[in-house]
């Protein structure tokens, strides 16, 4: 039953740069939880602790069974996670004025999170089976373009715009590397140029201040226009060198709004400089050079597809949140994967590991 | 797995592969590239506004929205309060600043330290509040002195402030700070703790037109604190100034009316719901709950037997008593069981199987019929009446004429009152519905409750031919530019189930009320204005009287609720009253009065249409004697 082959097919690189990263980001944490506040979140940081061990046991999990399984599970997996979220709607905890954790007995899960990783797998199968040189027909298209768009609402009513926007990028991704047929990928850009204004003409006067907002956060000084100035500069202010571990004043000063969840990049730039955020950015290329090799590697269309949708997730989350934190990228809720505070996010990117894994040490069974 | 191989092999999809390749190195050469920009060719920049600690974040509070009466005269505005607070990390040495500020505040140096330590958790970068609302004279000294204390800020802020003390205080309402639970729900969305928002009337109601919008700047600081540069301003945006339909005059007079008594006044136009006066005694001085009360306060208001912070005239529910019998006398009609000629004869009491039933007056009534049994509130007519109509139909006419449901007024936690009907008994108490009850309902006693609120309207709906109006208390919302955003208009919501000819023989039964000899309201005429009306005994439900009442206490608490509820003119009316005194024994002596005056003050004001159609009324009261309170 057991192959010796799944252990030397095991992709030692992925879970040394994912522990890496891991450590790096509890040493980042420890600051933003502890430096300079009179009252240090120790808690934040002992519970950041215990979702990592959580973490390690889902990575284990996801790596344990034949991924190709998931194939077959796709839809159930799909529409638990759909199931999930509409009880957020209904169950669902108010917390700083959006709707977004399920109540679990002690826990509280974010099911957004999850819906990624079962939009990922549910493309993944749709893909792959029906993948052609040619590409993908918009008739094709259109049960993807749903798969998409139930989420997407659900998580929009929430509101939590970054996920939203998260599950809508990953999916672009995904069928862009699956191949669009060239008409049809005209024909939807050009009937994105036409609905967008008209969607525009049916908003309502608040809702296009939201989005002016969104695209640029210098028309609300007060807010995001204010936090983006704190980040740059605690950014900048790290020079070369940075400013030391828990020397951090920008942090301190507790300008950095979410400074363990969103600003966490901004936190770990302060203190450890050009050179320090250097190395984190180098370790996250590292990771997704990885991923990307998995699908490289996978001699079948559903773990390449999978593999290239798990590397598309955690690099849009890098860029996104690290891009917003230096001011390039409008100003999104995202965490930064592995690194910032939250239990859902660690353990869904872990879990996510965890299938890379899965794909990479399962390539040879495939003839 | 072999239908996959079909269509695509693995090696096409490699070669996509590169150009994912491609994107995501594009990506991280843009990261880098920004890192290095910010860190090594801007680092020195950002590093030293990074040491100043030098951009910071001022807010400015949107002044509320400002209250007015039906006239445009001032009820609620903002005064400036200078609030002195202090940024630790600026105003070193500290304990030396702390020295000083204690002379010129006259606060102990203790007082102000123990404030600071308890902000220690917050940020030393953050101001702290020290003093708020500080005196004209502090402020002089501070300003003076303002080199000798570094770090010390005085801020403007606009502070809520009610000109008229106690006056329509219930209705108006007041602010407090938002709590946990309203910060969490949608209502307050967007709200932060420290805010005040309306907490009661219409300060509550009308929250969203009256907060308006913060405002705040971005501002670059030097080392000692002091704005060097303004970066950004978002100025606030007033709240909209609200009108309320209410006459200050009229509600001053209410006020003062019910001075020294527990109970409520409410007054309106009977043809189009719009308030006039909404009055409810005991009152307290809303200014108070905005330098916010403390617990020992809050307690005595909260604890007082006669409830001051409760608006009784929407909230307290009240046995209507006689004047319940207008709805008796409705029934009685429309259901055919009476007409205008119906006699009873009222021997002072009523048998019912072995029970004997009274009848207010001792010697009884003689021959009654419904406009005299009305005008006298003969007690022994209305139990045969209700008696024939039979409890579930007389419910049935209660509620036509608005009472166990809520008027629709937009103030908060308005009660219902109570309709009984044989079904909701036997559910409540598991008791079958007794026929005796059926009388004491009829005129009003029993399980009945209704709020002064709802007999308003009833009276007014008898007055103005049969339409039930919404009651309502906002004129317009104007913003601070004096643009009108809203008009409320008076709004029909039902029409009083009774024909036009009934309605007829109820208002003469109430005109003779106040306007023959026999009449149980005879105190209330005036000379020049014809007013409709009728009284109300309500017999208190002993459940209020309690074992640790003293002897005293004990007689008020067994005396009964007096009510006067009435229109005027007669024939065209311009104003309703309701009136409920509680424990005033007698609706003809104790509330009465009270409707008499407001009727009069109202009339007399401005209109001297109505003055010359009223004199006309007057000449036949002549010769009678009129009654002063």
């Amino acid at each position: 039953m057991f192959d010796r082959r799944l252990i030397t097919n095991f992709d030692w690189g992925l879970l040394g740069l994912t522990l890496l990263l891991g450590a790096l980001g509890l040493i980042a944490l420890y600051s933003a939880a502890m430096a300079g506040i009179s009252t240090p979140q120790k808690i934040i940081y002992i519970k950041q602790l215990v979702w990592y061990c959580v973490g390690l046991a889902a990575m284990v999990i996801a790596f344990l069974f034949n991924y190709k399984i998931l194939d077959r599970w796709a839809h159930a997996i799909y529409v638990i996670c759909i199931t999930l979220l509409i009880c957020v709607i209904f169950f669902g905890k108010h917390i700083g004025g959006s709707k977004r954790w399920l109540i679990l007995g002690p826990f509280s899960i974010q099911p957004s999170e999850l819906v990624k990783i079962a939009v990922i797998i549910i493309l993944s199968r749709y893909y792959s089976m029906r993948g052609s040189t040619r590409g993908f027909s918009l008739r094709e298209l259109f049960s993807p373009l749903l798969f998409t768009a139930i989420p997407f609402i659900l998580v929009v009513k929430q509101p939590d715009l970054g996920t939203a926007m998260l599950i809508i990028l990953i999916a672009g991704s995904m069928t862009v590397f699956a191949k669009i047929e060239r008409r049809s990928l005209i024909y939807s850009i050009a009937s994105c140029a036409i609905s967008v204004p008209l969607i525009w003409f049916f908003l309502k006067g608040y809702q296009k201040q939201r989005i002016l907002t969104f695209l640029n956060p210098d028309r609300d000084p007060l807010g995001a226009g204010y936090h983006i100035i704190q980040s740059k500069i605690a950014i900048g202010s790290g020079m070369i060198s940075g400013k030391g571990f828990l020397k951090g004043t920008q942090n301190a000063l507790s300008f950095l709004p979410e400074h363990h969840t969103d600003f966490i990049f901004s936190v770990l730039a302060e203190e450890w400089g050009f050179v320090g955020s250097s190395v984190v950015l180098l370790v996250f290329f590292l990771l997704i050079i990885s991923g990307l090799n998995v699908a490289l590697k996978c001699r079948e269309p559903f773990g390449t597809i999978l593999s290239v949708g798990i590397t598309a997730m955690i690099s849009w989350q890098v860029f996104i949140n690290i891009g917003m934190a230096m001011g390039i990228i409008p100003v999104v809720g995202i965490p930064l994967p592995f690194i910032s505070y939250g239990g859902s996010s660690i353990v869904s990117m872990m879990l996510c590991i965890g299938l890379l894994m899965n794909v990479s040490m399962r390539r040879f069974m495939i003839e | 797995m072999i239908k996959y191989l079909k269509t695509v092999d693995s090696e096409w999809y490699k070669h996509r592969l590169a150009g994912v390749m491609f994107c995501i190195m594009t990506a991280f050469v843009l990261l880098f590239a920004r890192l290095f920009y910010l860190q090594v060719i801007k680092g020195d920049e950002f590093r030293q506004l990074s040491e100043n600690n030098s951009i910071r974040l001022q807010n400015t509070e949107a002044p509320r929205g400002l209250i007015f009466d039906r006239k445009g005269k001032l009820l609620v505005d903002n005064r400036p309060s200078f609030d002195l607070s202090i940024i630790v990390k600026d105003a070193k040495p500290i304990a030396h600043t702390i020295e000083k500020l204690s002379r010129y505040v006259k606060v102990p140096e203790k007082d102000l330290m123990s404030k600071i330590e308890k902000n220690n958790g917050v940020s030393f970068y953050r101001p702290v509040m020290l003093k708020q609302d500080i005196g004209r004279d502090t402020l002089g000294a501070i300003e003076v002195h303002k080199f000798d204390l570094p770090g010390v800020e005085i801020n403007v802020k606009p502070r809520r402030h009610y000109v008229n003390k106690h006056i329509a205080a219930h209705l108006i309402g007041y602010l407090g700070e938002i709590n946990v639970n309203e910060l969490k729900s949608k209502r307050y969305l967007g709200y932060s703790s420290g805010d005040f928002i309306g907490k009661f009337g219409v300060e509550k109601v009308y929250e969203q037109f009256l907060k308006g919008k913060h405002g705040g700047r971005q501002v670059e600081v030097n080392v000692t604190g002091r704005v060097v540069r303004i970066l950004q301003t978002v100025h606030a945006q007033p709240g909209h100034n609200i009108f309320l339909t209410i006459d200050l005059e009229l509600q001053k007079k209410a006020e003062a009316l019910l001075n020294g008594v527990a109970g409520a006044a409410v007054a309106m136009e009977p043809t189009t719901g719009r308030i006039l006066a909404m009055a409810s005694s005991p009152s307290f001085d809303q200014n108070i709950f905005v330098s916010g009360l403390s617990h020992e306060e809050w307690n005595s208001l909260v604890n007082n037997p006669l409830r001051p912070m409760e608006n009784k005239a929407v909230q307290a529910e009240y046995p209507p008593a006689s004047v319940y019998k207008i709805v008796t006398a409705i029934a009685g009609l429309e259901e055919g069981i009476i007409d205008e000629k119906t006699t009873f004869y009222c021997p002072g009491h009523y048998r019912l199987g072995d029970r004997v039933f009274r009848c207010w007056k001792k010697g009884g009534h003689g021959s009654v019929k419904v406009v005299k049994a009305l005008a006298e509130s003969c007690d022994v007519f209305f139990y045969q009446v209700g008696q024939k109509v039979g409890i579930d139909r007389l419910a049935w006419y209660a509620k036509g004429c608005g009472l166990g449901s809520t008027t629709g007024i937009n103030l908060d936690q308005e009660s219902k009152g109570l309709v009984p009907t044989a079904a909701w008994k036997k559910k409540r108490t598991g008791i079958a519905w007794q026929g005796g009850e059926t009388l004491s309902v009829a005129i009003g006693q029993s399980y009945n409750l209704v709020t002064p609120l709802q007999m308003l309207v009833l009276t007014s709906a008898v007055a103005n031919g049969g339409i039930i109006y919404k009651p309502v208390i906002l004129q317009t919302i104007k913003t601070d530019e004096d643009k009108v955003l809203f008009k409320s208009e008076s709004q029909a919501i039902g029409k009083l189930p009774a024909s036009s000819s009934t309605i007829e023989i109820v208002k003469r039964g109430l005109w003779e009320v106040v306007n023959t000899r026999k009449g149980t309201a005879r105190s209330a005429r005036v000379a020049g204005i014809e007013i409709s009306g009728k009284t109300g005994t309500a017999q208190v439900v002993s459940s209020d009287i309690s074992e640790t009442d003293s002897e005293e206490e004990r007689e008020y608490h067994l005396k009964p609720h007096a009510w006067f509820t009435a229109y005027a003119p007669s024939d065209d009316p311009q104003i309703a009253v309701t009136v409920i005194v509680e424990h005033g024994e007698h609706g003809s002596s104790a509330a009465a009065p009270i409707a008499k005056e407001l009727i009069k003050k109202y009339l007399s004001n401005d209109k001297p249409g109505n003055r010359l159609k009223a004199q006309r009324g007057a000449t036949d009261l002549q010769g009678s004697n009129i009654y002063v309170r």
